[in-house]
Parts: structure tokens; sequence; C-alpha cells
């Protein structure tokens, strides 16, 4: 059974068609990668189906349910959980409290229900020693890890991460992946859209290619990234 | 000794020691203010009621633009409806003023549903203008009035004045005339309402929806994103600003026991004064209105005599203030002491973090 299913979405900005005809499905407990040049439309995808924008045409079904129309709260309340490109904190806020918000609203629990949860995510995305330090104060990376961390505390069934890993060591880019496969592991699906190929490969069983709106391609990433069409797309972007 | 072999569990703390400390001592001065009539003369008592009111209004305007990043300048239209709902429950039902100050507050928000189904199509600049709009209207509507004086006003009828709640009973224990002993009521009543504001207040900031609104104010559309209700938020803080502004005029006009529209709807004494508060005192913090109260009262003790240059004298502060210390006086000083009198922050503590 598919948890996410689009068909025919279609969304324009002006004369600019952003999002242009897509169909695609994903499975329950897959994990999906998004390729695609910059301006491809990768985020306004993910706006797409949170609910932060709202389609021009076609639907969107979570879990069965037709979500096109359904405001982004309540997708959250559904389980869909994102991770936004250019960090969202709360900034007044710090970054525990960040994550309370996100997991007491969005599951609908109170404070001690959720607290423990919140603290072992900071745990988990290497955030515990800045627990305390307003959001504003956070570094670029720091934020990006506030981004994954907040999301994770919504409890998504769904969980859509956008360019997490640009900019990373290597070595931080490893302890990354290692969280996204432990989310992974326990049954959340996953869509990725990533520049970074080899830290996305690694994760993901399927992998999506976005360009100028379209879908120009879907399947298992070696086979996706053989093919000609794809590969003149990546020009310059080494695989 | 045992050995734990697995870490202690987290721990979220709200309290600092200076809270504790400033709970104590609020709950002190309180307990102070509720004797202040039994050795204070009537002046002190009306400066007093002046300086409560002004907080509570200054309180709830903070909470709607502070908190709730709505930037009203239309608290007028709350602060008039209250008050001529209560002249109205009084001179058209023949009601007793006291009980007729609830009245003030049910009165405001009710016309708050409509101003609010129309100001939230608005945003930034233009939210602030149609709110300043729909009070004008909201004036020129109850200078039609002619039950409750028209473009001239009214005033509270001797009866319901000399007749008012417990006024008798306060004559007769502290020995005063029946106005003083008004003054004394209004006043008891005035500190009641801020100290339930400020209470009030702070629980809110402290709950669950405390933190849905800080969340709204900082980043609205991941805060949709995380399940926050940020529309259903915006009408709770819009309608209780407006309910504790409707209550607030209300009781201004009890001690006033005149009115109009003029007078009750003015953009000076209940926006621009407010405005002038929060800022100076310290916006999105519920230090700040108190001390820009204090603040206000005493340049205005001192400028009285200076006339329209008392107006410009206050804009020049506000505008020095907003440059230097953005975050206003009491800003300045929990930058300079670290001291937060209600503090908001849930620190996580324990687990991981103490070892
Ligand atoms: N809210 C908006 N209003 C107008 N144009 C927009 C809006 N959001 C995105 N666009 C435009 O839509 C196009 C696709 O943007 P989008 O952010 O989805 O691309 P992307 O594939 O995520 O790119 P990148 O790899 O740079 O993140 C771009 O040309 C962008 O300028
Ligand atoms: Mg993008």
């Amino acid at each position: 059974m598919p948890i996410l299913e689009l068909k025919n979405v279609s969304k324009s900005f002006g004369q600019l068609k952003v999002t242009d005809d897509v169909s695609f499905s994903v499975p329950e407990g897959q994990a999906l990668g998004i390729i695609g040049p910059n301006g491809a439309g990768k985020s306004t995808l993910f706006n797409l189906i949170t609910g932060n924008i709202l389609s021009d045409a076609g639907s969107i079904a979570f879990q069965d349910r037709d979500v096109t129309r359904v405001p982004a709260m309540q997708r959250c309340f559904a389980g869909v959980g994102r991770s936004f490109q250019i960090p969202q904190p709360f900034d007044n806020l710090t970054v525990f409290e960040n994550l309370l918000v996100a997991a007491m609203h969005g599951r609908n629990q109170s404070q001690k229900e959720v607290q423990q949860a919140c603290a072992q995510i900071l745990e988990q995305t290497e955030l515990l020693p800045v627990a305390n330090k307003p959001a504003a104060g956070l570094s670029l990376l720091q934020r990006k890890r506030l981004e994954m961390a907040r999301a994770l505390a919504t409890d998504p069934k769904l969980l859509l991460l956008d360019e997490i890993a640009g900019g990373l060591t290597d070595a931080e880019c490893v302890a990354l992946i290692d969280t996204i496969k432990s989310v992974h592991a326990r049954g959340v699906t996953i869509i990725w859209i990533e520049h970074v190929l080899h830290a996305l490969t690694s994760v993901v069983e399927r992998l999506l290619v976005l360009d100028f709106g379209k879908v120009i391609g879907i399947g298992a990433p070696d086979e996706i990234m053989n093919r000609q069409d794809v590969r003149e797309i990546y020009l310059g972007i080494e695989v | 000794m045992r050995t734990d072999t697995h870490t202690p569990p987290f721990v979220v703390s709200t309290h600092t020691r200076a809270s504790q400390i400033a709970a104590v001592l609020a709950v002190a001065l309180v307990a102070v203010l509720i004797f202040l009539p039994f050795f204070a003369g009537r002046g002190l008592i009306q400066d007093m009621f002046f300086i409560l009111t002004m907080l509570v209004l200054a309180q709830f305007w903070n909470l709607l633009a502070g908190y709730g990043g709505m930037v009203s300048i239309g608290q007028q239209a709350f602060v008039g409806m209250g008050a001529y709902a209560m002249f109205g429950g009084v001179i058209l039902a023949g009601m007793d003023p006291i009980p007729a100050i609830l009245l003030g507050g049910l009165a405001a928000v009710i016309v708050a549903i409509p101003t609010a189904f129309f100001a939230f199509r608005l945003q930034g600049p233009y939210f602030a203008i149609g709110t300043w709009v729909i009070a004008e209207v909201m004036r020129l509507s109850m200078a039609q009035v002619k039950a409750l004086g028209g473009g001239t006003g009214t005033s509270l009828p001797r009866s319901a004045t000399r007749e008012m709640w417990a006024t008798d009973w306060i004559a007769t224990v502290f020995d005063v005339r029946n106005s003083a002993a008004r003054d004394i009521l209004t006043y008891w009543l005035a500190l009641a309402l801020a100290a339930a504001t400020i209470a009030a207040i702070y629980a809110l900031l402290r709950s669950k929806p405390g933190l849905a609104l800080s969340a709204v104010r900082d980043n609205p559309e991941a805060a949709k994103s995380v399940g926050v209700d940020a529309g259903r938020m915006k009408w709770f803080v819009f309608l209780t600003s407006a309910f504790g502004t409707g209550l607030a005029g209300a009781l201004i006009y009890v001690q006033k026991a005149r009115i109009s529209p003029d007078a009750a709807f003015s953009v000076t004494d209940w926006t621009a004064y407010v405005l002038f508060i929060v800022i100076i005192g310290g916006i999105g913090t519920i230090e700040g209105p108190i001390i820009g109260v204090i603040v206000f009262f005493l340049l205005q003790s001192l400028l009285a005599d200076y006339g329209s240059w008392y107006l410009f004298t206050l804009g020049i502060i506000g505008i020095v203030v907003m440059l230097v210390a953005p975050r206003g006086l009491w800003g300045l000083i929990t930058d300079k002491t670290g001291i937060q009198l209600f503090p908001v922050r849930r620190r996580l503590s324990g687990g991981a973090l103490d070892t």
C-alpha cells in the first residue's frame, strides 16, 4: 500500500510552471531520494506534499486519504513531518523548546509525555549541548540538525528532508547518514532531496529525478544514475 | 553505594532562583497594596488607579503585539465599547456599575469578532491602520446613540454612583465621603484586575498554547508544519486581549463616572500611551509593561505643566529608547544582570547533560 500518492499534480508561480503533471507513489517504509538541478522544483514538491502551498491541479493522497486541500497543520497530525531547506527555527525559543512545541502540538500530547522523547532526539542529533540555547544563536550546521530534530519530534510516519547534508564534513555526514538510517529502520517512510549523491544513495532504495518540474525518471538508484539523460542533467555534479 | 547502570532521566524546569524570590515579593506587594487605602490619601489612590489600569491595558496590548505579533493601534475600540456597555447597563438596564463592568468585557469580545474577521485579512501596517479605522467607526457610531448622550456624552446617574456596591461599607470603615469610597473601591478592583491579568498571562505563556504563541510569532509557516494551529492562536489572543481591555475600559469609566465618544475612543489615551509604556519598558516581556508604566507615570507627573511639549517629549523618549535599547529598559536590565522575574524558558537538565 502506498503511504503517499501524487496524481497529475501541477503548480505554477505566475508564468513559471514549477510542478508539471507530477505523478508518483511511495510505498510505506521506503526511502526515496529526489535529485534534480537547482530550480527544478524539488522544494516546491515538498511544499505541495506538506500543504505549505496548495496545488493548482491534481491530487495528493496520504495513507489513502485525499489531502490535496488539507492545511499543513492537519497533514502534520496525519503524520507528515518536514525539514526546510532554508532552516526555519523558532528563533526566540531554545533548541529544546523548538522540539517541545513540535512534539506537543504535532502529537497532541502534554509536555510531560514528550519531554523525554525530545531530549533523546536531541541526543541522537547531537544537539544536546546546545539544548538550552536560543535557536537564533545556532551555526548553520546546528540549524540543519535542528530542522531534522524538530521534524522527528512530531513523530512522523513520512519524513521529508530537504538538503540537509550540504556543507558537512565527512565525519558529520557519516553521523547524519547513521541517524537517517536508524529513523528509517524504525519503519518511517523517508523522502530525501539531496545534492550530496553518495550520502543519498547510501540510504535510499529508489531515486526520482526532477527537471523543469517534470518527473523524468524514477527507479532503482544505480539504474537511474546510469541513464544517459540523467547524466547529462547532472553533468558537472559527479557521482 | 548503589550503582545505576542507566543514565538518570532528563528534567525540565521553568523556575529560577530570582523568579521564586520574585513570586514571594509579588504576593507581599499585592498584600501591601490591598491595605494601601488604610494609610494613603485620596490623591495617591487615584494615581495608583491610573497606574494599575494603564498596566492592564499595556499587558493586553503586549499580549496582542508582543506575543501575538498583531500590532494594533485600535485598542481604544475595546476601551470605548467596554465603557459604553457599562454605561448602557447602568443607564438603560438599571444595573449596578460594578457588575456592569463584566458587560464591558463581554461587549468588547462581541465587537472584536467582526473586527477580527476584517482585520485578519490585513497584514502589517494595513492591520494596524485597519484596527484604527474600525475604532473610529465605533466612535462615530456611539456618537449617534442619543440614549447614551450622543456626541457630547453623559454621566453615570447620581443614584447609581451613590448606591454602588460596597461603597457604603467602605465609607463607614474608612470614615470618608461617598466619592472617596468609590475611589477606594475602584482602586481595589484595578488591583485585582492587574494581578489577575499578570497571573493569567504568565500562566498562558508557560502553558502549551503559550509555547505555540512564541512559535507562531517567530515563524508562522514552520509553526503550521509542526501542528500548531496558528489561526486559532491569533483568534484566542485577539479576543482575550479585547476582553481584558474592555474590562479595563469599563472600570476606568466607573471611576471617571462621565463618558464621551471622543474620550472613550481616544487613540492617544488608550493606544499611544499604552504603546509608549510597552515599548520603553520592553515588548514581549511581562516585566516590560510594569517598568514602562512606572516610567510613564513619573514622566507624566514631571511634564504635566508643559502641555503639548509633554507629548513631544514622550515621542522623543520613545524613539530614543527604540534606537538605543530596542528591547526596552527591561531588556537592558536582563542583559546586564540576567535576572528574569517571570521566566518562561523550559530548561532541560539531567540525563546525559549532567555527565
Ligand atoms: N513562492 C514562490 N513564488 C515564486 N516563485 C517560486 C516560489 N517558490 C519557488 N519559486 C520558483 O520555482 C522554481 C523552483 O523552485 P524550488 O525551490 O522548488 O527548486 P529546487 O528544485 O528546490 O531548487 P534548489 O535545488 O535550488 O533548492 C524556482 O525558479 C523558484 O524561483
Ligand atoms: Mg530546494
